[in-house]
């Protein structure tokens, strides 16, 4: 018999409907893939047992003709969904040893749809990073390098690497400035940060509220709409999480883009853009205008602000949400003689140097005398970031940008390493779209002269992400992109 | 705007981290750093500009003050570090 994980979900699930294999046979064959390829340290957790036990419960569905969406399909999580008594740590130090006793709601749809669950995957420290280096299993390993080792982007990077090695059918992701989207884009696979509040946050380990949306990472772009179908929702749980009806994603592929008007913001041919990278930018806006749509120029004047406003605002939420690593309800504690001992050694010793970094700038923005010079201009700031996405959705009905500047770098590059901004700005591209709210999907288009896959982001307005989709779903043929694992 | 040595120390003191002494100046130095790159936000004009809170301010709703999911004393201490009769332990307060 074939290799099973060459399967997309879709193939999958024909092949299950059709006993041309059975559920127990496809979690095994990713089972020995993710055993196979631990060198890239994509899991931080494996649960075989398990995800045999569940596929087993899938195929008595099956055989009785009934089942979910995602009937028998093995995935891997990324270490931020709080999943019922399977560890769970955010790959940070201070929650070692956690074990959720409640799965989140995104986890919760995605078994009740018939899903089993191989392990957990790899990421930076509470998802703050751009690279999986601030893990504390150390970083995935891309599995596009050459000779040296590269890094998987982040924060989502375990999801990335173990999509692209097919050491699971698809992974959730979480995205705050780009944690979904520049993994996709260095693993040469397809990703999608919906509209804020599609995704219900409960149970997910909060970064920045105001920010946070879970995602898939798959195969293609078919596979994304299987999976962002049945993660998206409603949800009392989580106050922020949107009502909107959910589309059938999948519906909406096929056809060519006659009437779509696809915009080039002149803003992101900035300093630091690779040629490369602009090249391949050029080409998809000609594939999509090839295929019927209508290249239009737009602007997004605030652009060169979305950084800076994102580093204060990200930091301040999320020195407020870690304020809960106190060694008190859950996690490492590091005793002390008095009760303000033990906050500071549990802290001091169980957070990384990136997060205690982000605490720190967070703590100040929001402390007395600099709260309205920082967090509330940054927020007036963000309003104008997003301003600029609703008058350009006057002109256009999706965005085209690269996703990242560059193909994925080493690891431990020294540039990233002795300068956060340096890390920073990967999330150039990525950023405004978080601020301003909107679904962004990254496919890969091509490789670079070394070799590497390239991504380009597709923006659409709030809640249509079926216009994204459509789009991908061209663009991904056009591309003709091919994994190589 | 920068930071003093001082500040360093009394924003670590509020986010209850403790910065090693050898480290501080590193830590001032990296702060001033980052602070000088966001205050480039200063040139935009907010003038008439309101506060973006939430991208989805429009459906916060409101929801009936009642238990849920009550009665899980037990889940809830599951991953406590110390716990004794039924509650979170700590050391000793001393103010």
């Amino acid at each position: 018999m074939t290799d099973l994980t060459k399967l997309t979900i879709a193939e999958a699930r024909e092949g299950l409907k059709k006993k041309e294999f059975t559920a127990v046979e496809l979690a095994e064959d990713y089972i020995k893939s993710m055993e196979a390829k631990r060198a890239l340290n994509a899991y931080v957790c494996e649960t075989p047992e398990k995800a045999l036990e569940q596929a087993k419960a899938s195929q008595t569905k099956i055989n009785a003709g009934q089942g979910g969406d995602l009937e028998g399909i093995p995935l891997g999580i990324k270490d931020l969904f709080c999943t019922r008594g399977i560890a769970t740590t955010a790959c940070a130090k201070i929650l070692q040893g956690f074990v959720p006793p409640y799965e989140s709601t995104v986890t919760s749809k995605l078994l009740a749809a018939g899903a089993n669950f191989l392990g957990k995957l790899n990421m930076d420290e509470f998802a703050m990073g751009g690279s999986n280096e601030t893990s504390a299993f150390g970083p995935a390993v891309n599995p596009w390098s050459k000779d040296k080792p590269l890094v998987a982007g982040g924060s989502s990077g375990g999801s990335g690497a173990a999509v692209a090695a097919e050491m699971c059918a698809a992974a959730t992701g979480t995205d705050t400035g780009g944690s979904i989207r520049q993994p996709a884009a260095f693993c040469g696979v397809t990703g999608i940060k919906p509209t804020y509040g599609r995704c219900s946050r409960y149970g997910i380990i909060a970064f920045a509220s105001s920010l946070d949306q879970a995602g898939p990472i798959a195969k293609d772009v078919r596979d994304c709409a299987i999976m962002l179908k049945t993660m998206a929702g409603h949800d009392a749980k989580d106050a922020t999480s949107a009502k909107e009806a959910v589309p059938d994603f999948e519906k909406v592929l096929g056809g060519d883009l006659r009437g779509l008007r696809v915009g080039l913001p002149k803003e992101y041919r900035a300093d630091g853009l690779e040629a490369e990278v602009a090249a391949y930018w050029d080409k998809a806006a000609a594939m999509l205008k090839d295929q019927g749509a209508e290249v239009v120029d737009i602007a997004l004047p605030h652009t060169q602000y979305a950084l800076p406003t994102y580093y204060i605002i990200a930091p301040a939420e999320a020195s407020s949400n870690l304020a809960r690593y106190d060694g008190v309800r859950y996690g490492n504690r590091v005793d002390g003689e008095h009760l303000e001992d033990m906050y500071v050694n549990t802290r001091t010793a169980g957070f990384g140097a990136e997060v205690k970094r982000r605490i720190m700038i967070g703590t100040y923005v929001l402390s007395a005398g600099y709260y309205d010079a920082y967090y509330v201009k940054a927020q007036k700031v963000r309003r104008l970031i997003r301003n600029d996405f609703v008058e350009a959705f006057k002109q256009c009905d999706a965005i085209l940008t690269p996703t990242a500047p560059t193909a994925a770098f080493a690891i431990g590059d020294e540039n990233m390493k002795n300068n956060p901004i340096n890390m920073w700005l990967n999330d150039m591209f990525t950023v405004a779209v978080s601020l301003a709210g909107l679904p962004a999907l990254s496919l890969p288009i091509g490789l670079n002269k070394n070799g590497l896959p390239l991504g380009m982001q597709i923006i659409g307005r709030a809640f249509d992400e079926e216009t994204v989709f459509k789009t991908a779903f061209v663009l991904e043929k056009q591309a003709g992109f091919k994994g190589v694992k | 705007m920068t930071v003093d040595t001082q500040t360093v120390k009394r924003v670590a003191a509020l986010a209850k981290l403790k910065i090693d002494e050898d480290k501080v100046a590193a830590t001032e130095a990296e702060f001033n750093k980052i602070l000088q790159w966001v205050d480039q936000l200063k040139e935009v004009d907010t003038s008439n500009v309101e506060a973006l809170v939430s991208v989805n301010e429009n459906f916060l709703e409101m929801r009936r003050d009642e238990v849920t999911e009550g009665n899980q004393a037990d889940a809830v201490l599951a991953n406590a570090p110390q716990k004794e009769y039924g509650y979170f332990a700590v050391p000793k307060v001393i103010e």
